[in-house]
């Protein structure tokens, strides 16, 4: 599949190459400090039960954002 | 230098992400002996402690500072950390060498902190942390390779084992510190030329000289909202803030986005450092982790186990407690009668009776459930599930505007709202932390159940309502649902007027789940409970004695010789067997008549036209007023009004029985079922507790706070009460 995608949409277990951060300036800061850049690799493990939060892994370690964020980023689908 | 002392004190700041053993490694550098304190004007702890095995007269001092992400710092946490490094602060020097801890099994985004930190022109040495998690994921790391790569000095250690912990001792005490580079990573030139630039500027305007340093002219320009352009605003005024956005455009122009610029460069050279230093296995290790992280988040299991831990949680701090609880109170109360025994009776015997061992008890009483609790926090905090109880709870509270990281407060408010308050300090982001901290005390805490218990007991009619399901057991539950359902139009106010601002992003690292260190447990508990006795205890002491001085005096002898005099003729009469209860009822009697004309006793009388709407009259007002110290003071003071004897307890029938017989002037009954429903539902949403203000105060340092619980909170409690009363008044009639 090609042309980019929200990494909300992706599905536990999928994985994706970052394309973009859109949203607010402090949250992207954020999220590329915690190492959210363009062309790396992030998997979606799970959704919370509730169905938010959503748990990814980047960089080798787990982190968690609400599916607001998470629409923010833009991927690319392998 | 002439005059000054010889021995200069180094020292030496830790510095590094969360969750990478900063604690562990501070607590075996230092033998487990910190100070702390604040910092001016923020409340964010600081904590110090002296190198163990440091020679008498060349003193270490490591600093502790609070676990970051990034240099461009956002909460007040993170902006302590940042000044200091930047050397920003007024309070602390700058650190002649910054120890930066880092997770080895996660080293990628630990070096982020770490090179910027290194850029910082102060010496740093690396700590690779957690190298037994990573060789257990199978990750191979050549630290020499990093130190050459990252040009600093690379140990690494098992924090948690001590090990390698000796050479990271023997270098500090050696003292002999490499030089700080300046620039470790390499910026597009464009952003070079920008740096020059504004430093120019910087020097030619108002800021003092410390401030003309490359490192605080790089961090201005890379962050957006970041605390090294904040405070060169502050000093440079209008000529830094065109240089600094000026030189922004221009590297905006050159094709390079400010915002990611930081990010972008940082990483690159990260993933050009670990490679060939780091080693991975070509496909990722399952750990041990994963799998448990599969059953505890899982959609059915994590939520059953979760609940299930919950459950014992709660049990735990409501009934492990319990018994020690009873030793405190039983130790308190045989240090008042013996107190009682050897001073004779007056207003000294009082005092410290009533006063001094009551005020001290009634703070330590609380210190089992605080530690019972504290205990369970720290187990899951340090082994990682807290993360993951935010993780699962999140949706939840983010319909009141508060995000996971609440709920463990939350939570821990139905045992006691001073370690729920205390716990709130895990929430980074300001306004959701005031928020929790407002909201806990609504939930019904330990301290309301004798009150419930008492009322309950004397006045809701034990009838089967369905099923199993009592009359009394069914209103206990409704005045634990009362605090919850109003906390949650608290809540959305609070985040909607003084607390305004979008929901805050949750970017929540779940970390791998670890072993608690019991050392570190044990000593954080010990922690806290010293802060707890010392600041909250002197607050919740002084307010003890002002309630007892307030329902001692004035106390004329007159009252007890009417009352003598009333009861001539009946102690005469009396038989030998009647005598000792004919002058037990005297005492009383007098110890009722004292009371009723106190100063408490008057203020009852001041409150009553304000207590009358809600079926109350001026001596439930006065108990009420006299519980401030503590909700369930209530119960003794009622016991003194009503004639009892001033150890009653919510167990003794007699205690029920009198109010039952209590009556008005007029010969109608004080207490009825709205009545008693009305003083429940006041207890449950007012905040009569010295101690939870004093534990606000402490944490927001300041008194708007504390003061702005009590008010908003008593102003709930009157129209809860009124409500209640009115509207199951006019059912009942
Ligand atoms: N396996 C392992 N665990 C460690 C090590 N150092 C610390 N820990 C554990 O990691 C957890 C977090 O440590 P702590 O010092 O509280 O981290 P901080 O949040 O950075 O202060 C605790 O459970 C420690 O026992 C280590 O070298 N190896």
């Amino acid at each position: 599949m090609t042309g980019p995608a929200r990494l909300v949409d992706l599905r536990p277990g999928e994985r994706a190459l970052i394309r973009d951060l859109a949203g607010e300036v402090p949250l992207v800061q954020r999220l590329l400090e915690m190492g959210l850049t363009e062309d790396e690799e992030v998997e979606v493990v799970r959704f919370a039960p509730l169905g938010d939060p959503v748990e990814i892994q980047i960089r080798g370690y787990f982190l968690s954002l609400r599916k607001q964020e998470a629409a923010a980023i833009l991927v690319e689908k392998i | 230098m002439p005059g000054q002392s010889a021995v200069r004190t180094r020292r030496i700041a830790l510095a590094g992400n969360p969750n990478t053993g900063k604690t562990t490694v501070f607590n075996m550098l230092t033998g487990f002996r910190a100070r702390t304190g604040n910092y001016a004007g923020v409340t964010v702890e600081r904590k110090a402690g002296g190198l163990k095995g440091a020679p008498e007269d060349q003193p270490v001092e490591i600093v502790d500072l609070p676990g970051t992400y990034s240099l461009s710092a956002r909460s007040a946490d993170e902006m302590v950390a940042a000044d200091v490094l930047l050397g920003l602060r007024e309070d602390e020097e700058r650190p002649d060498l910054v120890l930066i801890v880092a997770d080895a099994s996660n080293l990628e985004r630990n070096l982020f902190l770490a090179t910027q930190v290194m850029e910082c022109g102060v010496p740093c040495v690396l700590l690779l942390n957690m190298m037994d998690v990573a060789k257990e994921n199978r990750l191979a790391i050549d630290a020499t390779g990093l130190s050459d790569r990252l040009r600093v000095p690379v140990f690494p250690i098992v924090a948690a084992k001590g090990e390698g912990l000796d050479a990271v001792r023997d270098y500090l005490v050696r003292g002999s510190f490499e030089e700080a580079h300046s620039a470790l990573v390499e910026f597009p030139e464009v952003f070079e030329n920008a740096v020059t630039d504004l430093l120019r500027t910087i020097r030619e305007s108002d800021c003092p000289e410390t401030f003309a340093r490359p490192f605080l002219a790089r961090r201005a320009l890379l962050e957006t909202d970041g605390i090294a352009g904040k405070r060169l605003l502050d000093c440079g005024g209008e000529a830094v803030s065109t240089a600094l956005s000026q030189s922004r455009k221009a590297i905006e122009e050159s094709g390079q986005r400010i915002v990611s610029l930081e990010a972008r460069v940082r990483y690159g050279f990260i993933k050009q450092a670990l490679r060939d230093v780091v080693e991975r296995p070509e496909e990722r290790v399952e750990t041990l982790s994963d799998r448990i992280d599969r059953i505890l988040i899982h959609r059915v299991w994590g939520t059953l186990v979760f609940v299930t831990l919950m459950i014992i949680v709660f049990q735990a701090i409501y009934s492990w407690s319990a018994p020690f609880m009873d030793v405190i109170d039983g130790v308190f109360g045989f240090l008042g009668g013996r107190l009682a025994a050897v001073v004779s009776e007056g207003p000294l015997q009082s005092f410290l009776v009533d006063g001094v061992i009551a005020g001290v008890g009634g703070v330590v009483i609380f210190l089992p459930q605080i530690l019972c609790l504290f205990l369970f926090i720290s187990l899951l905090e340090d082994c990682g599930y807290m993360a993951r109880a935010a993780f699962l709870m999140d949706r939840l509270l983010s319909r009141v505007g508060l995000s996971g990281r609440s709920f463990i407060p939350m939570l821990s408010s139905f045992a006691c709202a001073i370690p729920g308050v205390m716990a709130t300090r895990t929430i980074e982001d300001r306004r959701d932390r005031f928020t929790t901290m407002l909201i806990a005390p609504l939930m019904s805490c330990s301290a309301r159940l004798p009150v419930y218990t008492l009322l309950i007991g004397a006045f809701i009619p034990e009838r089967k309502v369905v099923g199993f399901i009592g009359l009394q057991g069914l209103t206990l539950f409704a005045m634990y649902l009362v605090g919850v359902v109003v906390a949650i139009p608290v809540a959305l106010i609070l985040k909607k007027t003084f607390f305004k601002g979008s929901t805050p992003a949750l970017i929540l690292e779940l970390p791998p789940y670890r072993r608690p260190g019991i050392k570190v447990v044990i000593w954080r508990l010990w922690e806290r409970a010293g802060a707890f006795l010392k600041r909250a205890g002197t607050i919740i002491f002084a307010v003890s004695i002002i309630v007892w001085a307030a329902a001692y005096y004035p106390r004329s002898a007159s009252v007890r010789e009417e009352i003598e005099q009333e009861y001539l003729f009946e102690l005469a009469e009396a038989g030998p067997d009647e005598l000792p209860a004919v002058e037990e009822r005297m005492e009383r009697e007098i110890e009722g008549a004292y009371l009723r004309q106190s100063i408490l006793g008057r203020m009852g009388h001041v409150v009553e036209p304000l207590v009358r709407p809600l079926g109350w009259d001026w001596k439930i007002g006065m108990a009420t007023i006299a519980s401030f110290p503590a909700r369930e003071v209530i119960v003794a003071t009622l016991g003194i009004i009503y004639d009892v004897g001033s150890d009653a307890d919510e167990e003794s029938p007699d205690l029920r029985e009198k109010l039952q017989n209590a009556r008005h002037p007029d010969g109608t009954p004080v207490f009825t079922i709205p009545v008693a429903l009305s003083i429940m539902v006041f207890f449950a949403l007012c905040a009569q507790c010295a101690a939870t203000l004093a534990v606000i105060k402490r944490e927001t340092n300041s008194w708007r706070w504390p003061f702005f619980s009590f008010a908003y909170m008593t102003l709930l409690a009157w129209i809860g009460a009124l409500l209640v009363y009115q509207i199951s008044a006019a059912i009942l009639s």
